[in-house]
């Protein structure tokens, strides 16, 4: 659906309260953030896959701008989940620093494409592939798909340098029906660990994404996020096994910026 | 007035604010920014063109690599806020691929492969301020970075610089195109701070 990538009257900065914050790993941190005119169902509440461009204001006056996923569902208490990048400036703040009751700008919900809604494919299975934090925007398709009552079929790719590193690894252990979690691990593995343990390549992804010429209930539909490495070769992968490009949607960072 | 972020301060060097626009940061990489997977066109079968006009015009990429090219050095801008300096590219300027083309048109779209579009207007791409790159930091330009060539127009952010582009369709109306249609600025000048519709 097009439409406006930031809608109305949040087309301006908001003052947003962090909120209660979860530790996902020893390095990516999800922060509820409370702002009092964050759009509801009623008028243009975000999207799942969407994100939101974070301002943060130091005493001198200094600002620094960055755009986050959204973590949660439409519906949700809006929060995102960053992964301290130790070069960064934004996000050693947001994963060390900063409290519940600190404040911050927000402004959004920003983006339209990599988006997913219930109907969003005309019924095709989805398939998710995450490389590291890219499984942000993913995580907040299958929370809107629990939160929506759709049942169209998912299989998550999620490709994590250890089983440490994984995010959201509790809400992931014990997904809901027609959902299933593929893990690959590429830098170590737990003892005894049985799935994938090396980057995604073509093989492996012959053997979890769904065939693309799948004629019932229709043609998969790719979202597919991680560093431009993981991206490139994922997209690249997908258009081999058959995926029309128009069935790949791909949203890329570099290990960059933070 | 924005609230302090409390704790919060300055880690990064000051930006040179005479060469990046509110908002950025400087980068020294390349981050790769696009909405599908990577196409590659052979050469044999890639071809540019400009519609629109009198006539169209196309080059083989025989012939558009025969056009006179530049090397320019410059500043380029992404919304996603990264700025990167001094960035080298070699292209074809859109002087010299307009020059072959009668029209009074006034705007334009650009196309790529893959799909992809963005809107500007012509003087935007006239005046030494707008390139059909196909070369990048002394070598060819890669396919993830919008290879074999791209729209450089540095002084808009950089989706206007339409990546795997493939021609322009002059017309008399300005209008959006892919990102433009899903919230952008139509026009997106960096200096301006103008991201997204109505900035």
């Amino acid at each position: 659906m097009a439409g406006t990538a930031v809608r109305g009257r949040l087309n301006t900065w908001q003052t947003a309260t962090i909120g209660p914050v979860t530790d996902e790993t020893a390095r990516v941190r999800t922060l509820r953030l409370e702002v009092p005119d964050w759009p509801g169902p009623s008028d243009g509440q975000h999207r799942a896959g969407q994100h939101v461009d974070i301002r943060l204001t130091a005493d001198d006056g200094y600002q620094a701008e960055r755009a986050y996923s959204i973590a949660s569902a439409p519906g949700e208490p809006l929060a995102i989940t960053v992964e301290r990048l130790d070069d960064g400036e934004v996000s050693p703040y947001l994963t060390q620093e900063a409290r519940t009751g600190d404040q911050l700008e927000v402004r959004g919900p920003i983006g339209g494409y990599f988006v997913w809604e219930p109907g969003s494919g005309s019924g095709g299975p989805l398939l998710l592939a995450a490389g590291g934090s890219g499984v942000v925007p993913l995580r907040a398709i299958l929370r809107e798909r629990s939160r929506a009552g759709s049942s169209v079929p998912v299989r998550l790719l999620y490709s994590s340098r250890s089983w440490e590193d994984v995010i959201y690894a509790s809400e992931f252990g014990l997904p809901p029906g027609g959902v299933e979690v593929i893990y690959t691990l590429t830098r170590s593995q737990p003892r005894m660990w049985q799935g994938y343990a090396r980057r995604v390549d073509d093989a492996m992804l012959a053997e979890v994404a769904w065939p693309a010429a799948l004629a019932s209930p229709g043609q998969p539909l790719a979202y597919v996020c991680g560093p431009t490495s993981f991206v490139e070769s994922v997209a690249a992968g997908l258009v081999k096994l058959g995926y029309p490009a128009g069935r790949v949607k791909t949203a890329r960072f570099g290990a960059t910026g933070g | 007035m924005s609230p302090v972020s409390r704790g919060f301060r300055r880690k990064r060097e000051a930006a040179p604010a005479d060469r990046v626009p509110p908002g950025q940061y400087v980068t020294k990489d390349f981050p790769v920014l696009s909405a599908g997977p990577t196409p590659h066109t052979p050469l044999s079968q890639w071809s540019f063109s400009i519609t629109g006009g009198s006539e169209t015009k196309t080059w083989t990429w025989e012939e558009f690599r025969a056009l006179p090219a530049e090397t320019l050095t410059t500043d380029i801008h992404c919304v996603t806020r990264w700025s990167k300096l001094d960035t080298t590219w070699e292209g074809v300027s859109l002087d010299v691929l307009l020059a072959a083309v009668d029209y009074d048109a006034r705007y334009v779209l650009a196309f790529s492969d893959g799909g992809y579009t963005t809107n500007m207007p012509v003087a935007d791409l006239l005046g030494g301020k707008a390139w059909v790159a196909f070369g990048y930091g002394g070598g060819p330009l890669g396919a993830e970075h919008g290879g074999p060539a791209r729209l450089l127009v540095p002084h808009l952010y950089f989706w206007k610089s339409a990546k795997w582009v493939r021609g322009l369709r002059l017309r008399e109306a300005d209008g959006p195109g892919f990102w433009e249609n899903y919230g952008y600025h139509i026009y997106g000048d960096p200096w301006r701070e103008q991201r997204y519709a109505g900035d």
